[in-house]
C-alpha cells in the first residue's frame, strides 16, 4: 500500500517543520490573495494596485470580511454556476442587518439589479448594487439548509460532499462572534428566481458564464458570502461553480450622485445612512 | 475518481446509498486497504453508546458521570482533537493549563485529570494504550493551515470549522472553543524548547478511556488535516463506545 505519508518526512520537530515550509509555494484553484494586488483573476478595469481583498471562494465554500463604508464589492461568476448568498451587517451594530423584506418591500421592486439598495430593518441603505451583468438573482428562496440538503442530495454534513448554506453561514458569522440567531434571510446573485402570476417560484438558473455584480458599502460591514448551490437548483449533483471576490475603497453613496435621488424611498435610505455615519464620525 | 467539466473540478461521492457528483473540494479519506482494527470498549460496564465517527468529520455527546468514554484510533494516528464541558454549565470546560499545572506535566498519560477552568475535575483518563496523548498542540483551522503551509490551504476543511459546527448544535459558539485535547497525535517538546507534529506513536485498534467525573458535554473533531504527520496523511475513522458500570442492558440510546 502506498501512501501519502510516505511523500514526507516527518519524524522528529525540525523535519516537520521543513516538510510544512516546503508546501507554501503551492498554489489552489480556490484560496484568498494575499497581498490582494496578487491575485491571478483581477477583472478588466479594476485598479490592482488599490484591491483590499480578492479570493476565489471554492464551491461549497464561504468567505466573510469586515469592510469599511465605500469599500466596492465586485463578485464574479467565471463559470456561470457560481451561486453568492450573501448578508450583511451593519459592522457597528450587528443588530443592524440585511432586511430582505425591506430591501424588495421599498423599492418596489424584487428583482435585484444595478441602484437596487441592500436595506436593514432600521431604514438605511447597507450597499447598493452599483452595476450587474447577471441579472439572475434572487431574494425570495434565501440559502439552503441542512433539512432541505439532505433530503436532496442525501447529506449535508460540514465536511462532506454538499454542506448547506446555512451551515456555512453558522461558520462565517461564528468568526464575528455572531450564531444563529444573527442570521436574516439572505439574498443570492447569479441563479435568478421569478414569480409566476400564481405565485409559482420559477428557477431562471444562470445567466451564463462571465457575469459580475459590484456593490458598494454604504456603512462599515460585516459581509459574509456562501457559496452553495440555490435551494431550487434542479440538478441532483451538487454542482456549483467557484466564486471570485474583489474590493477596493471608494466612497458610499452622496449627494451629486444620480443614485442618491433615483427614487424618493432610496433619497430618504441614503439620508438616514449619511446621518448615522455623520453622527459617528465615520 | 476525479474528472473535469468545461472548468470545474468534480469528484463522485456515495451518500445515503447514491452517487452524488460534487464541485465541492472534499478532504481525502483513507485509501484502500488502510489496516482498521474496531477494538472494543477499555472499561468494564454496559455499552451504552458505540458511534463511528467518519473520517473529517464532528461528533459530540453528553455523558453521565461514572460513564466512561472509549475512543479507538481504528486506523492508527487518527488524532482525534477533543473539547470537554461542564454540561450543565458550558461556561465550564476543559482547561490546558489547569489540567498541566495540576499534575505537573505536559502530556496526559493514564491517571491525567481533565480538569477545567475552575480547577475541578471534568475526566480522569483510565486507560491509555499509547505512550503519550498531546494537549498542547490545539486544533487546526482553515486560517491557521494558512500561517503553517500557505494560503493555498485555506479553502480546506478544519478542526475549528468541526468543532464551531457541532457547539453550534449545543448553542455552543467561537467564544466557547478553547485549546483542546488531540488524542493520538505525538507533539514532542525537544530539550530546545522546539515544539511541532511529528509522526504519531499510536497504531489501528490502539484506545484511550476517559471517566466523566461530573455529567459533560464531549465535543469531538475528527480531524482532516493533511499537510502534517497529524493523521499519518491518511484521514481514517474513530469509534466512540460509551460504558455505564451501573447499567445493566445493552445499548438502547443510541
Amino acid at each position: 500500500m502506498t501512501s501519502i505519508a510516505d511523500d514526507h518526512q516527518t519524524d522528529s520537530v525540525l523535519a516537520a517543520r521543513a516538510d510544512a515550509r516546503a508546501q507554501a509555494e503551492r498554489t489552489s484553484e480556490y484560496m484568498p490573495y494575499r497581498p490582494a494586488s496578487s491575485s491571478p483573476v483581477v477583472p478588466e478595469g479594476v485598479d490592482r494596485d488599490a484591491l483590499v481583498w480578492a479570493e476565489t471562494v471554492a464551491p461549497g465554500g464561504y468567505t466573510h470580511k469586515v469592510i469599511a463604508r465605500g469599500t466596492r464589492l465586485r463578485l464574479d461568476d467565471p463559470t456561470g454556476s457560481a451561486c453568492a448568498h450573501v448578508v450583511v451587517f451593519n459592522a457597528l451594530e450587528t443588530n443592524e442587518r440585511l432586511n430582505v423584506a425591506d430591501t424588495i418591500k421599498i423599492p418596489w421592486q424584487a428583482y435585484l439589479g444595478a441602484g437596487h439598495p441592500l436595506l436593514s430593518g432600521d431604514g438605511r441603505a447597507l450597499a447598493t448594487i452599483t452595476a450587474d451583468t447577471s441579472g439572475h438573482h434572487d431574494t425570495f428562496c434565501g440559502t439552503s439548509s441542512d433539512e432541505s440538503t439532505t433530503a436532496k442530495y442525501g447529506s449535508a454534513a460540514p465536511e462532506g460532499p454538499s454542506p448547506s448554506g446555512r451551515s456555512r453561514f453558522l461558520l462565517a458569522a461564528a468568526k464575528h462572534g455572531l450564531t444563529g440567531r444573527d442570521l436574516p434571510p439572505s439574498v443570492s446573485f447569479f441563479q435568478g428566481v421569478r414569480v409566476e402570476p400564481d405565485g409559482a417560484l420559477t428557477f431562471l438558473g444562470s445567466a451564463g458564464a462571465g457575469t459580475h455584480v459590484e456593490l458598494v458599502a454604504e456603512l462599515p460591514l460585516i459581509v459574509l458570502i456562501v457559496n452553495v448551490p440555490h435551494p431550487l437548483d434542479p440538478a441532483d449533483d451538487y454542482l456549483v461553480g467557484p466564486l471570485t471576490v474583489h474590493a477596493w475603497p471608494g466612497e458610499p453613496t452622496l449627494p451629486g450622485d444620480p443614485q442618491f435621488t433615483a427614487t424618493p424611498e432610496v433619497n430618504r435610505a441614503y439620508l438616514n445612512s449619511i446621518d448615522y455615519a455623520e453622527a459617528r464620525a465615520l | 475518481m476525479s474528472t473535469t467539466t468545461s472548468t470545474t473540478s468534480t469528484t463522485t461521492h456515495t451518500v445515503a446509498g447514491h452517487a452524488l457528483r460534487t464541485t465541492v473540494p472534499v478532504g481525502a479519506h483513507y485509501v484502500e486497504g488502510s489496516p482498521l482494527e474496531n477494538a472494543g470498549p477499555l472499561a468494564s460496564g454496559t455499552v451504552v453508546l458505540d458511534e463511528t465517527v467518519a473520517p473529517l468529520a464532528p461528533w459530540s455527546a453528553r455523558l453521565l458521570a461514572g460513564q466512561t468514554l472509549t475512543i479507538v484510533d481504528v486506523g492508527g494516528n487518527q488524532s482525534a482533537d477533543f473539547l470537554v464541558y461542564n454540561a450543565h454549565d458550558t461556561d465550564e470546560r476543559y482547561s490546558v493549563p489547569d489540567t498541566l499545572a495540576w499534575q505537573g506535566n505536559a502530556y496526559l498519560r493514564e491517571g491525567s485529570v481533565l480538569r477545567s477552568n475552575l480547577g475541578r475535575p471534568l475526566m480522569t483518563v483510565t486507560g491509555n494504550e499509547i505512550d503519550r496523548q498531546d494537549t498542547i498542540g490545539g486544533a487546526c483551522s482553515k486560517e491557521s493551515n494558512t500561517l503553517r503551509y500557505g494560503f493555498h490551504t485555506e479553502h480546506q476543511h478544519g478542526c475549528r470549522e468541526n468543532f464551531l459546527a457541532e457547539a453550534a448544535r449545543h448553542g455552543l459558539g467561537a467564544r466557547d472553543l478553547v485549546s483542546n485535547i488531540n488524542w493520538f497525535m505525538n507533539v514532542p517538546v525537544e530539550p530546545d524548547g522546539a515544539l511541532g507534529i511529528v509522526d504519531g506513536m499510536s497504531a489501528p485498534g490502539k484506545r484511550v478511556a476517559i471517566r466523566a467525573e461530573m455529567d459533560v458535554l464531549v465535543i469531538v473533531s475528527n480531524c482532516p488535516q493533511m499537510n502534517n504527520p497529524c493523521n499519518d496523511f491518511n484521514c481514517t475513522p474513530l469509534r466512540m463506545l460509551v460504558t455505564d458500570p451501573l447499567r445493566e442492558t445493552g445499548p438502547d440510546n443510541a
